[in-house]
């Protein structure tokens, strides 16, 4: 395993900041969306694509590409930026983000926005869709990994467990799951909604290899996520459980459970950005 | 081994006695043409994928793994799984059908058809077979008959019904043609040929079997046979009675139903399937629209759910044999009766 260098982590750091800021800005335009679920996981997605997924910068269509859905498909907001960053769209479709015809929705939509490996929206579907394309990458002898981000109030969707099983009995080590748990879904605390504890020994009990991680903490994030990309096909698949806190950032979110779906007023957006940019 | 002759299968001992499995008959030689035309494709070059969940013996798809291990998965128990692991596939560049009971297809898996593989446009092909009420005794859990009137509603989804084996090999060797998601609905694999092998059909043109000035009688899927045998008998009896099978429902083949309507001034769709929504529904929304003002009949469940039974006996017990066909038209034809 290599061990990140400092001014990796810095600018991993950094493109966390740039996902939260960009959040803020582009729900001003919507005047609604889903901030404290971006915020609960910017390390991960900064992580992801600017060190861990094989990409094209510019190049979306790139047969060999690392795949990632969005299981928690109401987080999009995060990922636009980090897209039109990387040069598959222009940025300049961010600034009028979710007005009329606009392609960039609550929703990611693959038919819309190029970058979208999957559309999703309808929690429980992305890790079904992620084990097809294991699959269809193992039939077909190509061999990219496939990222799927699940939300922790997700668990409580059946089919996510079918395509565990599954996966685990593929052994579709290419599948790399992450569980964003951050804690709440938008009736509450998940675990007061419908308990899914004990996680870990549940994605163990169907076969899958569980890492715990704090999901804020890139020194941690990136050697895990590395590691389970570096395994060769037909292993055990692995899952992220990355501990992590809704609204992070933010204080006022991260302590505030309304903050699942909202907008900020003009003086609440300053002093959120005078967080972020002070963190 | 004839499909009639139980035969031994195992046997052994249990306490003081003995015990003797009885096996199913074969499987239903119309689904050998599955396996079969899918291997086609296969030697073709085509990126072929096939997927069942836990019924690759009722749908013959065994004999394609047999040919093809690697381009046969197997999810299990677990169709919502399937359908969208089928759209991941597809994303990677493959072509994919994905088969089991119409009724887990088009009813659980709505959601999964609609939002994973309709609205990203992916080649996946569903097959949805034993549709309707052939699946008799087993109830309505699986029964399919309302398939057609929700994959009907879904955009960007092709819907075909077709009537026999040479009709789903020929379809399905068109569906490369397709770039999008198609959905199939196929009986049980025991249907009684309309056609030969070998022949070749379009995806939105019906085939007009006969033409007729008083009646023109729309079948799909499972009840184009009976329906011509009823042709044939009102034909004998001196009726004008055309007969078109509408093996696509969506696209509509809509100049195949005004040209019928404005010949014989009376349309009577047959189908295997509720009136609501289905083959009935689609044509009545046509001619409603665009055609000349002709009564439509529509027959097929009345929206109720199936009685347990036989097929056999279910479909003389709805109408929906060649005598039970026969009858709704002379309904129409002698009786002056208003269509429904």
């Amino acid at each position: 395993m290599t061990l990140a260098e400092p001014d990796e982590l810095q600018h991993l750091r950094e493109r966390a900041r740039f996902i939260r800021e960009e959040t803020v800005r582009l729900i001003s335009v919507a005047k609604t969306g889903h901030y404290a679920s971006v915020f609960s996981a910017a390390e991960i997605l900064a992580t992801l694509y600017y060190s861990v997924m094989k990409l094209e910068k510019g190049d979306p269509t790139w047969s060999g590409r690392d795949r990632f859905l969005f299981g928690k498909g109401h987080a999009a907001v995060g990922l636009y930026p980090v897209l039109a960053d990387l040069g598959f769209f222009d940025a300049a479709i961010l600034d009028e983000y979710a007005r009329l015809g606009n392609p960039l929705g609550d929703h990611p939509d693959m038919t819309r926005v190029p970058g979208i490996d999957f559309s999703s929206g309808s929690l429980g579907h992305a890790l079904s869709a992620g084990l097809g394309m294991a699959l269809g990458s193992r039939i077909s002898g190509s061999q990219f990994n496939v990222f799927v981000l699940l939300g922790d109030g997700e668990m409580h969707e059946g089919q996510v467990w079918e395509a565990a099983m599954s996966a685990a009995h593929y052994r579709t080590s290419k599948l790399i799951a992450i569980v964003d748990r951050n804690q709440y879904s938008l009736d509450g605390v998940v675990d007061e909604v419908i308990r899914i504890e004990p996680l870990a020994q549940k994605w163990r009990a169907f076969g899958w290899q569980v890492v715990e991680v704090d999901g804020h903490d890139i020194s941690q994030l990136l050697p895990a996520l590395r590691a389970a990309a570096d395994l060769p096909d037909g292993s055990e698949p692995t899952v992220l459980i990355a501990q992590t806190v809704k609204g992070k950032g933010v204080s006022f979110m991260e302590s505030e459970i309304g903050w699942h779906l909202g907008f900020l007023d003009t003086d609440d957006e300053r002093r959120a950005l005078d967080e972020l940019r002070s963190s | 081994m004839p499909a009639s002759q139980s035969v031994a299968g195992g046997g052994g001992q249990m306490g003081a006695g003995s015990w003797h499995l009885r096996q199913m008959p074969d499987r239903a030689p119309g689904f050998d043409v599955l396996s079969d035309t899918l291997s086609e494709l296969v030697e073709q070059g085509l990126p072929i994928v096939a997927c069942t969940a836990d019924l690759k013996y009722s749908n013959g798809l065994v004999r394609f793994q047999e040919r093809y291990p690697n381009r046969f998965l197997q999810f299990g128990i677990s169709e919502q799984n399937m359908v969208t692991a089928a759209a991941g596939l597809a994303t990677t560049g493959l072509e994919v059908y994905a088969a089991t009971f119409a009724s887990f297809l088009a009813l659980l898996c709505c959601e999964q058809i609609r939002t994973d593989v309709a609205y990203t446009n992916q080649r996946v092909r569903l097959i949805g077979h034993h549709s309707g009420i052939t699946l008799g005794f087993y109830g309505t859990s699986h029964h399919a008959t309302e398939d057609l009137a929700i994959m009907r509603s879904i955009a960007g989804l092709t819907v075909v019904a077709p009537a026999d084996a040479a009709s789903l090999a020929a379809l399905i060797r068109e569906a490369p043609t397709v770039d999008g998601p198609i959905y199939f609905r196929i009986g049980r694999g025991r249907e009684p040929a309309v056609y030969d092998a070998g022949l070749k059909l379009r995806f939105g043109e019906a085939i007009q079997l006969e033409r007729g000035g008083e009646l023109t009688i729309i079948a799909t899927g499972t009840m184009v046979h009976p329906a011509r045998a009823a042709v044939e008998r009102l034909r004998q009896s001196g009726h004008s009675v055309g007969l078109i099978d509408m093996h696509t429902i969506k696209p509509l083949d809509e100049s195949a139903v005004l040209e019928a309507a404005a010949r014989s001034g009376r349309l009577m769709t047959v189908e295997e399937h509720s009136v609501i929504g289905g083959l009935g529904g689609a044509v009545a929304e046509l001619v409603t629209s665009s055609g000349p003002p002709v009564p439509v009949h529509r027959h097929g469940i009345r929206d109720t759910y199936s009685l347990i039974g036989p097929p056999t006996h279910l479909y003389r017990h709805y109408g929906l044999d060649a005598s039970g066909i026969e009858a709704e038209a002379v309904k129409l034809l002698v009786r002056g009766e208003r269509a429904t």
